[in-house]
Formats: structure tokens, sequence, C-alpha cells
């Protein structure tokens, strides 16, 4: 404020006559817009390339119009199905047992599927939520238009499953394209006939499961990697530079190497005919016939993916012990403290950021792995990621793929920002 | 590292077993990557080391897996190797086919990372940038978020715009999608080392430029650009191995012809593993030693030319 006053009681003015201050603030504007200006083509990128998908595969988790819209893939025309069935779902609240006109509805509806060719696709939204109803909707749609009225008897007489609560439930829910069920789902989680949710049958239960196995997988490998790399990291710190140069090359040569080429690697060395398994049965410390199983299972996974992520953490921890003044650790040892407690009381204490870096980093990467795991985990050593591919190549249930793909980059986003409140995104270093 | 005359005994033994502890982290990062050099010139189709190869006897060694690497998709692979031989191999074989969609999809994806990533990295690393933290967190985010999901947006946004179809006159761009998510991927890795090199940029050699005279570009061509350049090369290098080693992408939004050395790679190792795939990972292991050694000349030479020394 004093300035202010004193510039304009003098009257400090530029050449042209501007009063100095707004001339400032003009050049400051003007600063501020061409550096917003060079960034501003790559963030327009981001956001088409990048943004705006993973947004769309964010509305593809609460969007399904499988129940709702045929889209004629041929024509490129889309005609609104279940229309009838809709409007009685509208007029009738959850819990109205369904009557003879909720059925005649539903059969208008059904005749329609057929002509349209759809039952199949109309069927499969249904299947999400309850198994075994496309077939149903395939039947269904074949014999609706020889059905006469009463629908709800003759319907129910070509097969009595049309007849469960459970399916008009999914039919309500499924007749608004907006639904959270695939979130419900992607937790273990369904609405039961009365709309109440509850946990599914004890032998479908497997996304809470596997999200609990990623989590701890991801953990072990992460202490795993600190656990590896304390020791390595501090011996490059306080080498001589010529030496540790040459010692860094073992850190970024599996850095720059390939991914496929690691994890191949991987696999021929943990096979149970590999390179591992033979040294032993060689050397005699195995039996030829209990050669021991490290590869398409939980043991591959962590082992391949500890090494794949161990320059992760060494670089982080190398870069926060270089500087460290090892006068320190002297001073402490000079006034009495053993090595250990010197190490203890004064070296690690400098070392946890490093730690914390680096830890968060192997963990963000380890929780979303998908390679590795896809290739030498086998059953019981895949992680939600695969079951996400899963989804999305196998069983075609894109919306429950990107359910779960969401939750999980809720989850690393969470962890992101932590990353960068804690590390700074400006300290990531690569090499 | 060296040990203290003062140290006790069962210091000295702590300090060998470190050393031996060390030792062997270090064999466990490197001996994975080396391994599968001397199984790629195995003569059995194993993927062990068989006993010819442990005697060392030049009959359990050979190179017909580098072979059939050339060889495999070819339309007459038997015929003598006269040009024709060559013009065959160059136009089916299908891993120099997955070798030169790699090539055009890195290439291309580079630049694209490397100029929209430099200018963004000049503007981020400027005083007055507004917002600087969130948008730097944007710009990194590609290299965070997990492959798989990334793959799946664009799998679903491409797929609803229809980016296959896409043209420019008549012409379908080639691998269009493939190349614009490739560059995505490796805009955070040029984003960090171009602002790695321009920490500590003394912005008054722009202002002497100026005030000699330099208009805006000659000040960028003259002055920032050779101060700049081995960051913007070490990024684009980590860029150009991102796409040439990415395989997800590929996989889900990839046409049936867009086969590139990845994913020949998987296929190979998800269908029926050949130690093949040992000859092509050896290759790779080579080039991944190369550009490490051309990204650390690089980065020696730029710390050289800012003046700092390596603490």
């Amino acid at each position: 404020m004093a300035d202010s006053t004193t510039s304009t009681e003098i009257g400090l003015t530029t050449v042209d006559g501007k009063p100095l201050k707004e001339a400032l603030a003009y050049a400051q504007t003007r600063a501020r817009r061409r550096a917003l200006l060079l960034v501003l083509p790559l963030l327009l990128f981001i956001l088409v390339t990048f943004i705006l998908p993973i947004g769309q595969m964010l509305q593809r988790s609460v969007y399904n119009d499988g129940f709702t819209m045929h889209h004629n893939l041929g024509t490129g025309e889309d005609t609104p199905i279940m229309v009838n069935l809709a409007a009685w779902f509208d007029d009738n609240e959850l819990g109205v047992e369904p009557d003879e006109a909720a059925y005649a509805a539903l059969v208008t509806d059904l005749i329609e599927l057929k002509r349209l060719r759809a039952p199949g696709s109309a069927g499969t939204r249904i299947n999400y939520g309850l198994s075994g109803s496309r077939s149903l909707f395939t039947q269904g749609a074949r014999k609706a238009a020889k059905l006469e009225a009463p629908f709800k008897e003759a319907l129910i007489g070509v097969n009595e499953k049309w007849e469960n609560p459970k399916l008009w439930q999914v039919m309500r829910s499924a007749s608004s394209s907006y639904t959270g069920a695939f979130y419900l789902a992607a937790i273990d989680r369904t609405q039961n006939a009365d709309g109440d949710v509850e946990r599914v049958e004890e032998n479908r239960r497997v996304y809470v499961k596997l999200f609990g196995r990623t989590l701890a997988v991801s953990l072990l490998i992460t202490f795993l990697t600190f656990l590896l790399a304390y020791p390595i990291a501090h011996l490059l710190a306080t080498l001589p530079l010529r030496y540790s140069n040459l010692l860094m090359i073992f850190v970024l040569l599996p850095f720059w190497t390939s991914l496929l080429v690691r994890t191949t690697s991987w696999m021929i060395l943990l096979q149970s005919q590999g390179v591992l398994n033979d040294a032993m049965v060689g050397t005699g410390i195995l039996d030829d016939a209990n050669r021991i199983q490290m590869m398409y299972n939980k043991t591959g996974t962590i082992i391949a993916m500890t090494h794949i992520l161990l320059p992760f953490m060494v670089l982080p921890l190398y870069s926060v012990m270089r500087p460290i003044n090892p006068s320190y650790v002297r001073a402490a040892r000079s006034l009495g403290a053993t090595s250990w407690t010197a190490f203890r009381r004064i070296y690690f204490p400098q070392t946890v950021p490093g730690i914390g870096a680096g830890a968060l980093l192997v963990f963000i990467l380890a929780v979303g792995y998908y390679i590795t795991p896809a290739l030498v985990g086998g059953a019981d050593g895949t992680l939600i990621s695969n079951l996400i591919a899963f989804h999305m190549t196998k069983s075609l249930n894109w919306s429950m793929a990107a359910a779960l793909a969401s939750l999980l980059l809720g989850g690393i986003l969470i962890l992101y920002w932590l990353y960068d409140r804690l590390v700074g995104i400006d300290n990531l270093k690569l090499g | 590292m060296a040990l203290q005359s003062y140290a006790s005994p069962l210091e000295k033994i702590w300090h060998y077993t470190y050393l031996t502890l060390c030792a062997l982290i270090f064999l466990f990062l490197i001996a994975p990557i080396l391994i599968v050099i001397p199984l790629s010139f195995n003569s059995q189709p194993y993927f062990t080391f068989t006993k010819e190869m442990l005697a060392l006897d030049p009959t359990g060694y050979s190179t017909r897996w580098y072979d059939l690497l050339l060889t495999f998709g070819m339309n007459a692979p038997d015929v003598p190797r006269d040009s024709s031989w060559w013009a065959d191999a160059w136009e089916n074989a299908a891993w120099i086919k997955a070798t030169k969609n790699s090539v055009i999809i890195g290439v291309f994806s580079t630049i694209l990372a490397t100029v929209l990533g430099t200018v963004a990295a000049l503007g981020l690393s400027k005083p007055d940038m507004p917002y600087r933290r969130p948008i730097m967190a944007i710009l990194i985010s590609p290299m965070i978020v997990p492959i798989i999901i990334t793959a799946t947006g664009l799998f679903f946004f491409y797929s609803d715009i229809g980016i296959s179809k896409w043209s420019i006159f008549g012409w379908e761009i080639p691998y269009l999608g493939v190349i614009l998510a490739h560059a995505t991927l490796g805009i955070p890795f040029v984003i960090i080392t171009v602002t790695a090199t321009l920490v500590g940029f003394d912005h008054s050699l722009t202002r002497a430029a100026a005030n000699l005279g330099a208009n805006p570009r000659t000040t960028f061509f003259k002055i920032i650009m050779p101060l700049i350049l081995p960051g913007v090369i070490s990024g684009a290098l980590f860029a150009f191995v991102t796409s040439f080693d990415e395989v997800v992408v590929v996989l889900f939004i990839g046409g049936l012809d867009e086969q590139t050395i990845p994913r020949q790679m998987w296929n190979g190792i998800r269908e029926q593993i050949s130690p093949a795939i040992l000859s092509v990972a050896t290759i790779l292991v080579i080039i991944s030693t190369l550009l490490l050694a051309t990204v650390e000349l690089l980065r020696r030479r730029s710390e050289k030319l800012r003046g700092i020394t390596p603490h």
C-alpha cells in the first residue's frame, strides 16, 4: 500500500505516460498469458486424448442402455425397446406384484424385440444382474407372437423363470439407462427383489477378494522392493561417484529394458523346466520329482514384479541418500553411539522422505499392474487389472469393466494426490 | 564405503556380509536380463541350458532362432537367399512387418510428444506460470494411471468417434489412434526430463540475448534450444521406448494388421512360446543398452553445459 501511495504521489510513469504500477501489472498479465499459451496446446491434447476417454469410461460405468435402446449396427439406427414395460414400471412402484398389464406389456416388447432381432442384447443386459436370463429372453421372444391372453399365465407357461421376483427387480433397474448396479456388483453387492442391497451368494463373491489380493500383493511388493533397494541405494550413495556410476547401470539397465523382455526372462527362469529349477536339480538341492512350482501362481507375480519395480524404489532412495552428510553419523559414533544406534537414530530418519517417495510410487504402479500378472500370474496370481481386461475382451461386460476401472482409478488418484502433497510431482526423476 | 580403521571384528563381519548382500541384489537385478542372451543361441527348442551348452560345445549353440525371426511368415523361406528372398522377407516376414509398424508408430508418437511436451515444459518453467501445480498433475497423470484404465477409456472413446474411419482427402490415416495414445503416454517423460534441464535455468541469458538485439525466435534457437537439447533428446528417447514397448493399448484399440513387436511378443508368449522370443528379447536388450548409454552421455553433457557438477 505504502508503495502505491508514494508512486502516485511522485507520479512515476513509463515513457509513454502510463502509471508505472499499471504498466507492470499489464506486463505481468502478458507474461502469465504467454506462459499459459505455451502449455495450452498440450493441455488440450491431453484433454482430448486422455481426460475425455477416462470421462467416457466413468460414464459407461453408470450408463448401460442395453435394455432401453437397440443399436442397429448396419444402418446406425437407434430404436427404443422395452417401452411398454418401462411405462408400467413408471406407473407402478417397486414392490407391486407384476399384474396382467405388466405381462401384456412385456409380451408386446418381446414381440418388438423379435422384430428387431435384439432379444440377445437385451437379455445380456438382464443377464448381468441375473444369470441365465439371456436364454430366457431369446426363448421368450421366439414364442411371444404365438401367446394369447391372459399373458401372465401364458408367459409363465413358456418358462416359469418369468415369475421370479428377482428378474422383475433387475428388469426394473435396467429399464433406466443410468444405474449404480455395476458399482454394487463391483463390491459383491446386489439388490434383492425388494430393492434392498445385500451381498451376493458366497460362491460369487470375487471382486472384494480380488481387490483385497491386489492390495496385499502390492503392499508385499512395496515392502520387498524397500528391503532390496535400501542396502544397494546406501552402497551407491556412499561409494565414490566413478564406482557408483558404474554400479548404477545395474539399476538403470532393467529400467530401460522392455517390460515384456523382463517378464519373459522371469518366465524362463521360474518355469518348472526352467533355469532355476534345473540348477537346483542339477546341484542336488532338489529332487527331479519335486520341482518347485514358482510360476503361474502368486509367487511368480510377486518375484517378477518386485524385480521390475525395484528401480522405482532405488532411484528416489538414492537421490535422498546421496546428499546426506556422513559427518552426522561420525559425530554420533564419536559421542559413543554404536553403529546400529547411529544408523537407527541418525541415518535412517534422514532417509524417510526417500522411503515415502519410493514406496508410494511403487505401490501406485503395482496396484494397476497388468502385463506381468497376466503372463506369470496363472489363476491365483492375477490382480484387479486382469479382471478389467477379462471383462473388456472376454465376457464383454463393458459396464462392469468400467465400474471396476473407476474404483481402481479412484484409489490411484487419492494416492497420486498424496504423492503430490508429500513428495511433489516435480521431484519425480527418471534415472 | 571404506571400512573405518576403528571397526570392531563384529562390524568387519557385518561389513562383508553387507557387501555380499548388495552383490546378490545386483545379481538379482541384472541376471534375468542377461540370461536371455546365451539362451537365445540354444540349438534346442528349450528354455534352459542344455548339457552341450554348459560344456561350451559349439553344437549346443546355433543362430537358428535368429534365422526363424527372419523367415517366419515368409512366402518361400526355403529358396536360395538371393535378392528376391530378401524382398520376400522385407514384405512378408512377420517380425519385420512388426518392426516396421513399431518404428512408424514410435517415430510419429515421439515427434508429437516431444514437440508438444517441450513447448509446454518451457511454459511450465516460466516463473509467471499460473496454476502450475494442478496443470503439472494433469500432464503427468498418463504415467500414473494404470495402462489398463487408459486402454479401456480409449477403447470406448475411439469406437464412439470412429477414429479408424477418419481420413484426409480419402486417405485413411494408418495407426492414428495408436499414435495419439502413445504420444499421450510419452508426454509425461518429455515434461519431466525437459523441466529437469530447465531447473536453475538462468533467465538473464535470454534477457542478455534480447538486450543484444536478438528477437524471440533467435533467442529460442540460439540460446534456449542448445541448453535444453540434451533434456529434449532424453525425453524423446523415453517417449520412443514407451511407445516401442507398449502392448496393452495396441491390443485394445489396434486393428488386426497393426501388429507391433510387443504385440507379436505378447502373442508368442501367450500362445506357444518359442526360443525365437528370446532372440527378440536379446535384440531388445542390446537396443536398451545403447539407449541407456546415450541418455547417460546426454545427462552428463547437460550438466556440464549448465555448469552443474554432480554432487
